[in-house]
């Protein structure tokens, strides 16, 4: 790997240590599901530095698309209920 | 105060354990046995472009089989679960706020496109990156789209159940047909290899993977589906 391809995966662990302490720390759900997207995002082209872009296809899909919704989701009816 | 410090005492063992793999790190400066065989066994043995596809679809056949089996075991299960909320109280439905011009207009003219790059991963899955789970998620992702326009969209049930069943049926009718006409169960080479880059070659892989992809896609539009049918209020 060349010195900007690196310097570019160290910026993009430390963006992914962050989300997920701001998963883990966040007040609101919201964001925290946001965040935790975000570790998704960041772990998908992460895995396109490491030259597997079939993961990366499936990490972005699954991980930071439909599983990020999939929570908005839930929790749009949860806060509905009544009977929660 | 104990317990944070046998919490300490353990992120530290863990932290040790780590370090020591970090220690002993050698990056592999070549392939090993399985791999170089995969490597260079596929594009001849079943001309497929894409390495990790041809191990998928056909080496390790048997293990897509069981995942998709996994999937749709969860599929079943959440409309199991979700089912026994969503009877009562059908005829009372609540008002939702109209959704956003920007969505509604956005919506309509990224479903179509969604779903069709969706079945373009699936159907190239042998010749680029991604395939058959890959583009099932978008395909499903389009579902979701329309379903976050108007959450009281209803897609048809029976649909997505002939979709699932037929795509499960001929995957595994496929993977005995290699078995009586070639090498053994998910052989891809009942239908000719061809070109090699070529969009029809690689045998079954094309086939599979659409078929695959068909149902994986069809698994997740119905957990989105019974996700947004449980009203809960």
């Amino acid at each position: 790997m060349s010195m900007v391809l690196i310097a570019i995966a160290t910026l993009l662990t430390i963006a992914m240590i962050g989300a997920a302490w701001v998963t883990i720390r966040a007040k609101k759900v919201a964001t925290a599901m946001l965040a935790a997207g975000l570790v998704s995002l960041f772990a998908s082209v992460m895995f396109l530095f490491l030259a597997a872009p079939d993961v990366a296809m499936t990490e972005a899909a699954i991980g930071s698309g439909l599983t990020t919704f999939l929570f908005f989701f839930v929790l749009g009816r949860v806060r509905g209920g009544s009977d929660d | 105060m104990i317990r944070n410090f046998a919490v300490f005492l353990l992120l530290l063992g863990l932290g040790a354990i780590f370090l020591h793999l970090l220690d002993g790190y050698v990056p592999a400066s070549e392939l090993n046995q399985t791999a170089r065989y995969y490597a260079e066994h596929t594009a001849q043995d079943l001309g497929a472009a894409n390495i990790v596809t041809a191990i998928i679809v056909t080496y390790r056949g048997l293990d897509t089989l069981g995942e998709v089996t996994v999937l749709f075991l969860a599929s079943t299960i959440i409309g199991m679960v979700l089912a026994q909320g969503s009877k009562r109280q059908r005829a009372l439905q609540r008002k939702l706020p109209a959704s956003g011009e920007l969505l509604t207009t956005g919506s309509r003219l990224l479903v179509p496109l969604i779903l069709l790059f969706g079945a373009y991963v699936f159907v190239n899955g042998h010749l680029t990156p991604g395939g058959g789970f890959q583009g099932g998620a978008i395909i499903a992702s389009a579902a979701l789209l329309v379903l976050l326009t108007d959450p009281l969209k209803r897609f048809s049930h029976k649909l997505i159940a002939l979709v699932e069943s037929i795509s499960g049926l001929v995957f595994v009718g496929v993977g005995v047909l290699g078995m009586l006409l070639a090498g053994g169960f998910l052989d891809n080479r009942i239908l000719p290899t061809g070109e090699f880059g070529a969009l029809f070659s690689a045998g079954a892989i094309p086939l599979i993977y659409s078929f695959v992809g068909l149902k994986v896609g069809a698994e997740f539009t119905s957990m989105l589906t019974n996700l947004a049918e449980t009203e809960k209020s």
